[in-house]
């Protein structure tokens, strides 16, 4: 729920730069592979910390890719903070030591864009969409939206100004129910936990966090999920410390392999 | 005067006061009173005020006589109840708020027998507003009574005692008149600590505008999108609490 980074002073920010910038002057082979987004290993010259800020739905699928990329490539260190999109653009506008955002939405992609925090433009890496978590073995029989606002029933959206709020709220005008629900979640996670819980009979999440809980809730899915898909950005930062293993990483989750751990994590791959 | 005292002592000062200096320094004041007047800033400040007031009477009714207890009575087990009652001190809030859904929520071990005896459920309710704030502020309270009542000379009950007093007649009449300024210091951290309560109230009675969305969840909340409107709902809640808590110290706990 709170943000966390690594807290890097100017000194050893500077001193890393310099020496990647070093590490990448020796290095005379190598460069050609950085960009390409199937380039899955051998990253010459790609070592020390990435700092990586992460929406909240991402929080499975990219704890297992960082690992993955330590794994390819030895001396680097892949730290995360997740949470919602808006707070992470926030904290990256107010300068941050991230060098990787990946956001849940390109509106607040484009938070950081507008800011002239971005370095170069965001390729959207995934998609995903909405699915009603209920509590396992759907103890209130939810088959759609419909069910949700029949009187008793509790439900858990995230707050509009975090994007699985805002693609709930699509979701929800364009099957025409009013829904009143008793909370509105500062993130993803907050809705999926008041299921997890017990405190509502359900939550509308992403398809992603309901797969990641699968033990505890089970997910229903509906038509009009289909009107709120959401496009995943990732971008790295100006004020990174590490550009060259930030690319990296970002080539990582855009690779092959990079497709694979995100789609079995529940997410869509980018439109083509 | 020592410099050895007078340096850190500056700087101590300049840390608590620059971030303060800096939302001032950020604050939009050409927009301030449209910011204010926008709908939702009223009425988490309102929320904000009923539940902060109403937890800290709670705390009050609950705690005074908990601070008794502790000062007044011997009985087996009383340092370990002390550090009992100091632990949502120390507890996070937001694993405060976890314990409190595991107690009174729809499945907890008393919220699940509320719910089936009298249909009241906590979580998502004002009540449970209230809640949350009373259980992180109330060892505030308490630890403050208890230490007026330490230094409270006993010798005044004891003479109420040989008068003919009971033990309540004393307590009423003789000690509450006595550590009235420390119950009253104790009530006003209390509510300033349940004001700006954010962790234990998220986590625990939701975030709903009008029901349980109290300022600071307003600011978080704020933040996700719009950093000025955060800093405008912050500034409010600053002058309110400020103006409150210096009006009270000036009445009741004005130091020498």
């Amino acid at each position: 729920m709170t943000a966390r980074w690594n807290h890097r002073t100017r000194w050893t920010r500077a001193a890393l730069a310099g020496a990647v910038a070093l590490a990448l002057a020796l290095a005379v082979t190598g460069c050609a592979d950085e960009l390409d987004p199937s380039a899955g290993g051998a990253g010459d010259g790609v070592r020390g910390p990435v700092t990586v800020f992460a929406a909240a739905s991402l929080t499975e699928s990219f704890t297992r890719l960082g690992t993955e990329f330590e794994t390819a490539h030895p001396g680097t260190t892949v730290t995360f903070s997740f949470a919602g999109s808006s707070a992470l653009a926030t904290q990256v506008n107010q300068g941050a030591p991230a060098d990787v955002f990946a956001a849940a939405s390109p509106a607040t992609m484009r938070a950081v864009t507008d800011a002239g925090n971005a370095d170069g433009s965001p390729v959207t890496f995934a998609r995903n969409q909405l699915v009603i978590a209920v509590p396992k073995g759907n103890p209130r029989s939810v088959s759609g939206l419909a069910d949700l606002a029949r009187s008793g029933t509790k439900v858990a959206l995230c707050a509009p100004q975090v994007p699985c709020g805002a693609a709930a709220r699509t979701a929800l005008d364009a099957a025409g129910v009013p829904l009143t629900p008793v909370t509105l979640e500062q993130d993803v996670k907050g809705a999926l936990s008041k299921v997890r819980l017990g405190e509502v009979d359900a939550a509308l999440v992403y398809r992603t966090d309901a797969t990641a809980a699968a033990s505890e809730v089970d997910a229903v899915e509906f038509p009009e999920s289909a009107e709120a898909v959401n496009d995943y950005p990732i971008v790295v930062l100006r004020q990174a410390g590490n550009p060259a293993a930030a690319r990296e990483f970002v080539a990582y989750v855009r690779s092959d392999r990079g497709r694979a751990a995100l789609s079995a994590a529940g997410f869509q791959p980018p439109r083509a | 005067m020592p410099v050895a005292l007078l340096v850190p002592a500056g700087l101590g000062l300049i840390f608590l006061v620059l971030p303060l200096a800096g939302l001032l320094a950020h604050t939009p004041w050409a927009t301030l009173p449209q910011r204010l007047a926008a709908p939702g800033v009223l009425t988490a400040l309102r929320l904000s005020l009923l539940t902060a007031t109403v937890a800290t009477l709670v705390c009050v009714v609950l705690g005074v006589p908990l601070a008794w207890l502790l000062a007044r009575v011997e009985f087996p087990g009383r340092r370990l109840v002390r550090a009992l009652v100091t632990v949502p001190l120390v507890l996070p809030p937001v694993v405060g708020g976890v314990a409190l859904l595991l107690v009174f929520g729809r499945r907890g071990l008393l919220g699940g027998w509320l719910d089936a005896t009298f249909g009241i459920t906590l979580p998502f309710t004002t009540a449970g507003v209230v809640l949350a704030e009373a259980f992180v502020a109330m060892p505030f309270l308490v630890i403050a009574v208890e230490g007026a009542l330490r230094g409270a000379d006993t010798r005044y009950e004891e003479a109420a005692a040989t008068l003919g007093a009971g033990r309540w007649t004393a307590f009423t009449h003789v000690t509450l008149p006595l550590v009235a300024p420390g119950v009253a210091a104790g009530a006003v951290l209390c509510w300033a600590r349940a004001l700006g309560e954010f962790g234990a109230t998220i986590t625990f009675a939701g975030n709903f505008p009008g029901r349980t969305q109290t300022m600071p969840l307003a600011v978080y909340l704020a933040l996700e999108t719009d950093l000025e409107a955060a800093i405008v709902l912050s500034l409010v809640l600053l002058t309110v609490s400020v103006a409150i808590l210096a009006g009270l110290r000036d009445k009741w706990t004005a130091g020498p």
